[in-house]
């Protein structure tokens, strides 16, 4: 083996994989921009008076907004996604910090069974637990309800909660809880009094986690909910699946309203998460 | 350890198992039990029916054309964009933040744009007759390619991410190393990152198969549910709310699930005789 053979390697492959790079450049912008099309095509025809083979609709309005708050009954619809999104965040957190806390600084009997658990519903895809769920659901009277859909949506969104906090407390100091608990504290008021405010950061990335997630959770909702506890995404998806029923505008005017809020949360939640977060769990060692 | 008394810590980690033994665990063996109890015939009658039915036993095969030619596509096309841009750099962030867009909108927001963009009369066919590429109208909704496609366009960043949050949790001080010691960029890559990769790669596999395999919105707003497109949960779908057969849809359940833990264990072997070796690459 030659001792310095790193530069004459640099020149003579520099050319392949500039290749290469450029190559994979435009894969990506050809993947981006085609995304980025298909969001736009969804905005102009909502704000389209007429749009058929042109490149560009042939009048601009904003009637398809008025009109598709009245045919889905959007005012309703928000209210039980509202109600939903934010009760599956509070309850999420309140069952998943603690939890995390647990298996963040204890070894007890039966640990890897638990994380099992809190593992599983992450993998298994929602379709493949979600029938036997609503068959459940129906049974006990659950499902239909606004209560059902919430307790659907808690199943990944509590083990998400854990997965997220875990690391985040690891890095805390014990030495912290320990100091409170000389002085008297019990578990409980360490909880509230010195580790909540420690954890506000994680708690809020992982809530706006959570919310971006729930907001877009299709088939928990849609195979439990009823007409009555419909959230945005499931009402969208019966507007799409009866195309021809109503004017198309008017079904991607619910769109845009749905992916306004949607990106508005999730612009919310990238000022505070990195984006490999959404789909894996934190890193354990933030930049020091 | 402490030993059997009850520590109040550990038991903070209780209501929440306590929630999703009731809600995930209890619901999961119900259906198990549920279908072996038929609504006629004796205790297999389901699994009978499901894999000699023309309506049925076909779905898995439907399922897998879809979704492994879409887990293989997205993770050949995530690997090597993850690994370009395994250097955290503000351009790294830019693309990671484009790509969660699409996920955190959804399938059915994606099915949605995409009748209207690759319509008949949509903007890429439009693009394609401007160019001269191709005239005749173009047939990318209401059939396989339309789910495929909406499986890579979900699908792609959902695996971008996660490969590239395994790459860059590979030290680069071990590239470095065995770049003193000769090794080229491809050298590098081959026998540095893929082994230390291979376990995060086979979990991408997984996850992504898994997810693909349980196709359901876009498979019917966008593919043909009727045919060529009728994926298995849609089979397990009209089982439970048009037949209304509690029963047989959760056998459809359970097969999904088997034939997922199939090929989920399938890469997982494959993966061991890929590598073995010590799977430890993270950051120090």
């Amino acid at each position: 083996m030659s001792a310095t053979p790193a530069p004459t390697l640099v020149v003579s492959s520099g050319w392949a994989m500039r290749a290469w790079g450029f190559l994979l450049n435009v894969i990506l912008a050809f993947f981006i921009a085609n995304v980025g099309l298909i969001v736009l095509v969804v905005v102009v025809n909502s704000v389209a008076q007429r749009w058929l083979g042109t490149w560009l609709p042939e009048g601009w309005t904003t009637e398809w907004y008025t009109s598709a708050w009245k045919e889905f009954q959007l005012g309703s619809v928000l209210t039980v996604t509202f109600e939903v999104v934010v009760m599956v965040v509070a309850v999420s957190v309140v069952l998943g910090v603690p939890a995390a806390y647990a298996l963040a600084r204890r070894e007890f009997p039966g640990k890897r069974a638990v994380m099992l658990l809190f593992l599983l519903p992450l993998m298994v895809p929602p379709m493949t637990y979600g029938l036997p769920l609503a068959t459940v659901m129906y049974k006990v009277g659950l499902a239909g309800t606004t209560a059902g859909v919430v307790v659907a949506n808690l199943i990944p969104t509590v083990p998400f909660v854990i997965l997220v906090m875990t690391p985040f407390i690891e890095q805390i100091d014990p030495n912290l809880e320990s100091a409170a608990r000389v002085f008297g504290a019990g578990t409980g008021r360490v909880f509230l009094h010195v580790l909540v405010p420690l954890l506000a950061p994680g708690i809020l990335a992982a809530s706006l986690l959570v919310l971006v997630r729930t907001m877009a959770m299709f088939e928990l909702t849609f195979l439990v909910a009823g007409s009555g506890s419909q959230t945005l995404v499931v009402a969208l998806y019966y507007a799409v699946f009866a195309a021809g029923v109503r004017a198309p505008q008017s079904v991607d005017a619910m769109a845009v309203i749905y992916m306004v809020l949607s990106l508005l949360w999730l612009g919310t939640a990238l000022r505070f998460v990195n984006p490999t977060q959404l789909v894996s769990r934190v890193k354990e060692h933030k930049a020091t | 350890m402490k030993r059997w008394r009850i520590d109040p810590v550990v038991m903070l980690v209780a209501p929440a198992t306590a929630f999703l033994v009731l809600v995930f665990a209890y619901p999961f063996l119900y259906g198990l039990l549920l279908s072996f109890r038929p609504l006629e015939g004796g205790w297999n009658a389901n699994y009978v029916r499901f894999f000699s039915s023309d309506r049925l036993f076909p779905t898995i095969g439907t399922t897998l054309e879809l979704a492994l030619p879409a887990t293989v596509i997205n993770l050949l096309l995530a690997l090597p964009l993850a690994y370009r841009m395994r250097v955290t750099s503000r351009y790294q962030k830019w693309v990671a933040s484009l790509l969660v867009i699409p996920i955190s909108l959804g399938t059915v927001m994606i099915a949605d744009g995409m009748l209207t963009y690759l319509g008949p009369k949509g903007w890429l066919s439009q693009v394609l007759q401007a160019l001269h590429l191709y005239d005749g109208p173009i047939h990318l909704t209401h059939n396989y390619a339309g789910v495929l496609l909406s499986l890579i366009i979900s699908g792609f960043p959902f695996v971008f991410l996660l490969v590239l949050s395994y790459v860059t949790g590979i030290d680069p001080v071990l590239p470095k190393a065995a770049a003193t010691l000769g090794a080229n960029p491809w050298q590098q890559f081959r026998h540095v990152y893929l082994p230390l990769l291979s376990p995060g790669l086979a979990m991408a596999f997984c996850l992504a198969f898994v997810q693909a395999f349980s196709v359901f919105p876009s498979a019917v707003l966008l593919g043909a549910p009727a045919g060529p497109t009728r994926v298995i949960s849609i089979a397990a779908y009209e089982a439970a709310f048009e037949q209304y057969d509690d029963s047989m849809a959760a056998c459809a359940a359970m097969v999904m699930g088997l034939v997922q833990l199939a090929v989920v264990s399938a890469a997982l072997f494959a993966r061991r005789l890929f590598y073995r070796g010590p799977v430890v690459g993270g950051k120090g």
